[in-house]
């Protein structure tokens, strides 16, 4: 069965480790639903975070290929359940729409957004949440014609109380101490 | 101008055996050197004593620096860059240690794509160096750029390109730390030229640790202690032997480790030669043209154990249908192996040597005889049905079996055997015996046509002392036919069989069993091979009968230089026993 799991990378900041990483999605079919790269807590140390739709199988193995790659430190996946996680939106709406009626600022109150900037010609409301959330603001500020809309890759953090990375790190010096 | 060295140049075209003496030496102090006589000094200091490559536009320093070194390391000009990458897979093979290539950008680069490829579906450590334009052009489609670092990503272990000299010690370290170590595999370093003429301070550290890259994880003792339990109360176990032995040098805890519990031994194509062939707990190949009692008898096995072999769909037939009756032990390197074809009950991690160390005492002695003459009744089948047509046929063409099979014996099953893709690869490889390892060069995962001509050389210059025989069908030889040039020049003393069926023979057996005899483009129209080689200034020899095959074989094999031996087979004679795509291995069938 075919669901949604986040999948956690940490590697090394190297050129083209992005391009090894998306290799090994393309060679087996499987679609990137969202993709963010960043640098993690640990200077140095990257942080991807990818979402696809499969089944957990396929996911075990992807996960395998994608540790195989030299620069890549460790790759976790978790389902939705085992993460919490936001997205951001960027909805630009004409100022105009704002002042004939208080429909838009009542959406944005509902939705917990807030107002970026305010311009005579138009208006940035930012919406930050699940992907269903983000959308369905953004279906109800389109009566108004939104002008233009951006939603951002997930973040995904675990809820164990440490960041597993500086754990894992240390595990891996000792096994590299082990095999010398 | 640097001074034309008389002595490099007549090294050339002299034996390759010979003593090499160092024209410069090598101060291990830190200097000033250009990039390009780093990327040199840093092979040097990894061991390597032969490259195979072919200059151009963007490698041209690496190749100014690398006259004067020539006789501390030797370097064979191949004919198309594809006859070098292979060439360092055979080098590689008989080694163990990494094979090492030099191209140019652009096609140069490119050109060894299919090589690469080939060495990283087969685990073989290689370094490719390739050229690259100077760095202020990269990106801007300058002559003979191309992409090589992206186009290699899918097929390489690791590439990485070099922008600065200062990097180039470093970067070398780690391609042969990384080609070298855990499960081997092709590495490409991307040069540009600025950074080969730019200068640095040499200085040349191994590598032996990457923190992101965990090469064997250590074995565990819990887990070979439950393989040990199962492997002690198994009443039909069956042992599949892939390339990890080999590749960990674990051939003699191999054999006391199945001989201590007289386990039968069934071997995969890349496997081959890893356990004697004569040994009476050899039972034969696996796959699709293994024999007929390791493929049968897999589903009445009561456990698999699986020794650094990937359970290949050449070799698992129909994965549903497979070793259904079988607990899996599988012991293997690679993390990402285990559970990915075949789940595995008792999963080994570790390096196949320190596994089988461990295995060997938490194991009781035993024996399994009724199991052994099981197999013993499947080959008993099979040599009426197959072998006995394929090595002793009464027919009057000449079959490939009896020409490999006799070859084997000729050579006193002392050779290293070459193959190459098709009907020849699959009967070489059933009938050639062997008495030891590293002595089997074959292009298994890819199935690289052209792969056997210019691997023999590799093999040949890796095993200087030893006998290289290639066999090679009439459609493959012409894919690389140009090395025979490289073969000439370097007096590499490779023995070459072809075995002609004017077909292009594995393509055309599918074409029979399965497309109702629409022989679409696999005849051949062949060239005079022998004219040929002796264009190239090696001689040769056409066998068309059984009377005169004996007299060829040895003919070729007391020949001191390379030597062509064309032997006319049967047009079309069938690769048997055969296990019919997408069927369950136990399935296998002995004739059409």
């Amino acid at each position: 069965m075919k669901k949604e799991f986040i999948i956690t990378i940490f590697t090394e900041n190297h050129i083209g480790l992005l391009n090894r990483v998306t290799i090994v999605f393309t060679r087996r079919k499987v679609n990137i639903e969202s993709l963010t790269v960043s640098e993690s807590a640990l200077p140095g140390i990257s942080k991807f975070t990818i979402v696809i739709n499969a089944n957990e199988e396929q996911v075990v193995k992807i996960v395998g290929q994608i540790e195989k790659q030299i620069d890549v430190l460790k790759a976790f996946f978790h389902t939705n359940e085992e993460m919490i996680y936001q997205e951001i939106a960027l909805y630009k709406v004409r100022t105009e729409e704002l002042y004939k009626s208080d429909a838009i600022e009542k959406m944005a109150r509902n939705a917990g957004a807030r107002i970026l900037e305010i311009t005579k010609e138009y208006t940035v409301i930012e919406k930050t949440g699940h992907k269903e959330e983000t959308q369905a603001l953004f279906e109800e500020l389109n009566q108004f014609k939104v002008m233009q809309f951006i939603r951002s890759g997930r973040v995904a953090i675990t809820r164990d109380p440490i960041e597993r990375l500086s754990e894992f790190l240390k595990e891996r010096d000792a096994i590299l101490n082990q095999v010398d | 101008m640097k001074q034309i060295n008389i002595n490099n140049y007549k090294f050339l075209s002299s034996p390759p055996f010979g003593e090499l003496e160092g024209t410069k030496t090598i101060d291990m102090s830190t200097k000033k050197v250009a990039g390009s006589e780093a990327v040199i000094l840093s092979l040097l200091e990894e061991g390597v004593d032969t490259i195979f490559g072919y200059p151009g536009g963007a490698i041209m320093p690496v190749y100014d620096s690398l006259y004067d070194y020539g006789q501390k390391v030797k370097h064979v000009l191949t004919r198309h860059e594809q006859g070098a990458v292979h060439a360092a897979e055979g080098y590689a093979k008989v080694t163990g240690r990494a094979g090492v290539c030099f191209a140019t950008s652009g096609p140069g680069a490119t050109n060894l794509i299919t090589g690469i490829a080939d060495a990283m579906i087969d685990s073989i450590p290689l370094v490719c160096i390739t050229g690259q334009v100077t760095s202020p052009l990269l990106g801007t489609d300058a002559f003979q750029e191309s992409d090589v670092v992206g186009i290699s990503m899918p097929v390489t272990k690791w590439n990485y390109q070099v922008t600065t000299p200062e990097e180039i010690p470093e970067a070398i370290a780690q391609a042969f730390y990384i080609a070298q170590s855990g499960r081997p595999g092709p590495v490409l370093l991307d040069i540009t030229k600025d950074a080969q003429f730019g200068e640095l301070d040499f200085e040349y550290k191994k590598c032996n640790k990457i923190r992101s890259y965990v090469p064997e994880t250590p074995v565990d003792p819990f887990k070979v202690e439950e393989a040990a339990k199962l492997i002690d109360k198994s009443e039909k176990p069956m042992v599949l032997v892939g390339q990890g032995v080999i590749i960990s040098n674990a051939e003699e805890e191999f054999k006391t480790f199945v001989e201590k519990a007289g386990l039968p031994v069934a071997w995969t194509l890349l496997g081959l030669s890893a356990f004697p062939t004569e040994h009476r707990l050899n039972v034969g190949m696996l796959g699709m043209h293994g024999n007929y009692g390791p493929n049968k008898l897999t589903n009445e096995a009561d456990l698999i154990i699986a020794v650094g072999m990937r359970f290949d769909d050449r070799v698992t037939g129909k994965v549903s249908e497979y070793a259904t009756n079988a607990k899996i032990i599988h012991i293997e390197i690679d993390p990402s192996e285990i559970n990915k074809i075949v789940k595995a009950d008792v999963p080994v991690l570790g390096d196949a040597k320190k596994v089988l160390s461990m295995l060997i005492n938490n194991i009781k002695e035993n024996y399994h005889e009724s199991w052994l003459e099981e197999f013993r009744r499947c080959d008993v089948v099979e040599v009426e049905k197959v072998i006995e047509k394929d090595i002793q046929p009464t027919k009057e063409g000449l079959t490939m079996g009896e020409v490999v099979s006799m070859a084997s014996e000729k050579s006193n099953h002392e050779a290293i055997l070459v193959t190459d893709v098709g009907q020849q690869q699959m009967v070489a490889s059933r009938y050639f015996k062997f008495k030891h390892s590293k002595s089997n060069v074959t292009s298994g995962g890819l199935g690289t046509m052209g792969y056997a001509l210019p691997a023999s050389m590799g093999a040949q210059l890796g095993a200087p002392d030893r006998t290289v025989v290639a066999v090679i069908g009439d459609g493959g030889f012409q894919m690389t036919i140009q090395e025979l040039g490289t073969i000439w020049q370097n007096k590499l003393p490779v023995k070459i069989i072809i075995l002609n069926n004017n077909f292009l023979g594995m393509v055309r057996q599918w074409q029979q069993l399965f497309f109702e005899k629409r022989y679409s483009f696999t005849e051949l129209q062949n060239p005079d091979f022998i004219t040929i080689a002796k264009g190239f200034g090696i001689d040769g020899h056409k066998v068309e009968k059984r009377e005169g095959l004996e007299e060829g074989i040895q003919k070729m094999f007391a020949h001191e230089g390379p030597y062509l031996l064309e032997v006319v087979v049967e047009k079309e004679d069938n690769v048997f026993p055969m296990v019919p795509a997408g069927a369950s291995v136990s399935d296998v069938i002995l004739e059409p």
